[in-house]
């Protein structure tokens, strides 16, 4: 394996990572305020298909983008509704939301395209394009360092930057801002927040709104930064791995950093080897492929050690008698 | 601190002054059971002003209006003289008023200073907040005798101190009026009574005090001012020097009662229970009991007294057969399998063993279950409760019925759900169900947690006449009152080990109490810092 085959795998992890990185940093918003979602999927795939219709059709990026995060904070609402004000089940909730947006955005995608179920391929105008950093052309010939500034750190599309980006406004947020102590506390005992005279219903909302918000950035980078244009199912369980980052990550921005990108990092390594050969034995591409997903389930059942999630997750609030 | 220095001690306040609180008329009612009927008190500034009053009198419910957490039906609150609307508890904040609840409200990974600041920060920017917190912190230790390391965890410090983090929640709040709701129960006497010096010192500085409780003892100490409360109703409001335990406990009640536990002299027999050197592992693989040894005899009761979390939850389920330990026990000469493997709490209750668990909530009873399936537990083997393949739920319905009618349990109405008793007749329908199996040894905790006067002295009374009975009782509480006056000889544990035993003849509150916190010496003079560190060193210092 030479450099730069390193440097390429590490540029695909980089892209790869990107929604996963988007979507962990959503969950960790919405769990630390104590909502459990498992619908991130599902707004990613709906953020997915609307970013890419508007953008097909309107030729627009931005456009999508904006449809895109607007369909997933709707899909964010219902499951606030669902699981604040209603204080219904988070889990069904989301398992709900998994569904609706697997079947409705190939329902719609039919009847808006007649393609099958996809969106028509976006043009140049309807996709993220890369963005070169100052000098990217300048230092590539540099040694080493040229190579990992110009094509690993440069050539990336705007939504790339401003996911990596999330991980220090998320710490920040949570850790030094006032709203970020009142959202943990939430997490942790919605009754110290509720006698403190806060409301836990809002706080709860304004996490799950920007759980939404984080999940269409995703989605809409998976169709129009990503892929070209949406394919069915194209999240591809993308929203269980962020879960599973969170887990790993112990629902820490940093931490969840590091757990994105190596799940990105196993999913750059299996796109690029089809099938590789291990002592002697050919893996199948197959394997390579199931990669990310098998490393998930190793993870969550043994290497995590003890993942303590936030106390109060998971339940809805009522005032005790 | 802006401390109103206007506001005198009681003696010097004079006649015109207003009411720091001021409620009228309030009712409150969740569903068809009326909390709060028509309520009216008056609270003087300045002073400590006690609400006491049985389980479900709705102390804490008129409380929890006043600091907006409920909306009242109808009613009128008057802060110092203001007509005040209380919708939710930034109003009760803003009005001055802070509360300390029976169940902290602290959020447990988070520090001491984090949790002052939360809902109380100054703008958006954490920092600025926190080290103004921290400044102010320091200046309410002084005043106060308030020490909390604001740094530390909160799941790190003892109940003590978390306590003492509630009370600078509310003073950082810049509360006059300062509600406390059963502030006691989890504290050993020495806390407790520097927690009074605490509210003394407070009411020196012009606040208002609150301060909710079933404990007559804490009534008569400290409060200048007493309400009782009853089914909903306020019935009085007296001077405290002007009453006595025995007035109060009857305006409770509604009727006289005994609050000494009517009881002869033990005659211990020969040894029903033994145990050598037990250990138990609890979660997270730390050792929860440490190597114990004690012996119960026939016709008497041993009394296991200490904070909550200290292994006695564990000595009791071992005995009980729900949890494996290593060591000897013997019962009646007999040993008993401690693995699990040959002896679990069916085999225990086939030998003689009854056991009535601490919490009846998550073991004692299934609250979605009849009072007549709840009594039949345990008894499933039983030949006359079986005919052939079915259970004969007739024959278990009729014995029910006997037996809740022996003990008391009201309504006598075996197709009631248990979650609708009260907590006094749920716990009687566990005691029911395990006196009348005849034990050797009954193992009993917390007999009367959250269980009202009246039940309790019928409780008492029952444990009693089984010890006279010539049977063998295991007792544990927290509570030391009942411990004291039940127990015809005292083991006090703390961190899984006994710390020494006593008569309780021979020995006080004080001495229990030291030895609750560990400290064997108990001559000397011990400041309640030594005590507190002391419970927050041991492993699992939060129960």
């Amino acid at each position: 394996m030479d450099f730069n085959t390193i440097i390429q795998i590490l540029d695909s992890t980089i892209r790869l990572a990107t929604p996963l990185l988007l979507a962990c940093l959503a969950g960790l918003f919405s769990e630390r305020s104590g909502v459990f979602d498992i619908g991130l999927e599902a707004k990613m795939l709906v953020a997915a298909f609307f970013s890419a219709a508007v953008a097909a059709t309107t030729g627009s990026v931005l456009l999508g983008l904006g449809a895109g995060i607007a369909a997933s904070m709707a899909f964010a609402l219902i499951h606030g509704i669902a699981s604040i004000t209603f204080r219904g089940d988070q889990l069904i909730s989301g398992v709900a939301l998994n569904f609706l947006a697997s079947g409705m955005t190939v329902l719609i995608a039919r009847d808006w395209f007649n393609q099958g179920g996809r969106t028509p391929a976006l043009m140049d105008g309807g996709r993220f394009q890369p963005i070169d950093l100052p000098f990217a052309t300048a230092v590539a010939d540099v040694p080493v360092l040229g190579p990992i500034y110009s094509e690993l750190l440069s050539g990336h599309t705007i939504l790339v930057y401003v996911a990596f980006a999330m991980v220090p406004l998320t710490w920040y947020i949570l850790f030094r801002t006032r709203f970020g102590l009142r959202l943990r506390a939430v997490g942790e005992n919605p009754g110290a927040v509720d006698t403190a005279g806060i409301s836990v219903v809002r706080l709860r909302y304004s996490a799950v709104m920007i759980a939404g918000v984080l999940c269409g950035i995703a989605g809409a980078y998976l169709a129009t930064g990503l892929a070209a244009g949406f394919v069915k199912d194209m999240t591809a369980g993308r929203g269980f791995i962020a879960l599973a980052a969170l887990i790993f990550a112990k629902w820490r921005p940093w931490y969840a950093l590091g757990a994105c990108l190596l799940f990105g990092l196993l999913d750059a390594i299996g796109n690029r080897y089809q099938s590789i050969e291990l002592l002697g034995v050919a893996v199948p591409g197959q394997f390579m492929q199931a990669l990310p997903y098998i490393l998930t389930v190793v993870i969550l059942a043994g290497f995590v050690g003890k993942a303590i999630p936030p106390r109060a997750g998971g339940e809805a609030y009522v005032k005790e008698r | 601190m802006s401390v109103d220095t206007q506001k005198g001690r009681p003696d010097a306040a004079a006649p015109a002054a207003h009411p720091a609180i001021e409620l009228k008329g309030i009712s409150k009612a969740f569903g068809p059971v009326q909390a709060n009927k028509d309520i009216a008190i008056r609270v003087m500034p300045g002073t400590i002003h006690g609400i006491i009053g049985e389980n479900g009198a709705g102390k804490s419910t008129l409380m929890s209006i006043l600091y907006g957490f409920y909306k009242a039906d109808a009613g009128e609150i008057f802060i110092a003289g203001q007509k005040t609307a209380i919708p939710d508890s930034q109003a009760a904040i803003a009005a001055g008023i802070g509360m300390v609840f029976q169940h902290f409200k602290l959020v447990e990974n988070f520090t001491v200073l984090e949790n002052v600041v939360l809902g109380a920060e100054d703008g958006a920017r954490l920092t600025p907040s926190l080290s103004k917190a921290r400044k102010l912190l320091t200046e309410l230790a002084a005043e106060y005798e308030l020490h909390v390391d604001p740094d530390a965890l909160i799941q790190d410090l003892g109940v003590g101190m978390q306590q003492r983090v509630e009370i600078l929640k509310a003073l950082y709040r810049q509360a006059d009026i300062l509600i406390l709701d059963e502030p006691t129960g989890v504290l050993t006497p020495a806390e407790a009574d520097h927690l009074f010096r605490i509210l003394e010192g407070l009411r020196r500085e012009g606040k208002t005090i609150i301060l909710i409780t079933h404990k007559l003892r804490e009534i008569m100490e400290v409060t200048d001012t007493v309400s009782v409360m009853r089914r909903g109703e306020m019935t009085a409001t007296v001077k405290t020097a002007e009453t006595s335990p025995e007035e109060l406990a009857e305006l409770m009640v509604g009727r006289k009662v005994l609050l000494q536990v009517d009881k002869a002299p033990a005659k211990p027999r020969e040894m029903v229970l033994n145990v050598e050197n037990l250990k138990v592992v609890g979660e997270k693989g730390v050792e929860r009991v440490k190597g114990i040894s004690l012996s119960v005899k026939a016709g008497e009761i041993l009394g296991i007294a200490g904070v909550a979390g200290n292994g006695q939850s564990e000595l009791l389920e071992v005995l009980g057969g729900i949890r494996n330990g290593t060591g000897r026990i013997t019962l009646n000469g007999e040993e008993i399998d401690l693995t699990g493997q040959n002896s679990d709490a069916r085999t225990r209750r086939a030998r003689g063993i009854a056991h009535v668990p601490e919490d009846r909530h998550r073991q004692g009873l299934i609250l979605d279950f009849h009072a007549w399936e709840n009594v039949g537990f345990g008894y499933h083997h039983d030949a006359k409760y079986n005919s052939g393949w079915l259970m004969d739920n007739e024959a278990l319905r009729r014995d029910t019925e006997a037996k809740i009618k022996k003990f008391d349990v009201r309504p006598p109405n075996a197709w009631q759900t248990a979650k609708n008793f009260s907590g006094g007749n749920q716990q009687k329908i566990v005691i029911a169900r395990e006196l009348e199996q005849n034990p050797d040894l009954l193992l009993v905790g917390q007999p009367t947690r959250g269980v009202d006067i009246g039940a309790i002295e019928f409780i008492h009374q029952q444990i009693v006449a089984l010890r006279d009975a010539g049977k063998a009782v295991l007792l544990v509480s927290v509570e030391l009152d009942e411990i004291m006056s039940l127990s015809d000889r005292i083991a006090v544990m703390f961190d899984g080990k006994i710390m020494g035993e006593r008569l309780p003849a021979e020995t006080s509150e004080r001495e229990l109490g030291l030895l609750m916190a560990g400290i064997t010496d108990t001559t000397r003079d011990v400041p309640v810092e030594e005590i507190e560190a002391n419970l927050a060193r041991k492993d699992g210092a939060t129960p």
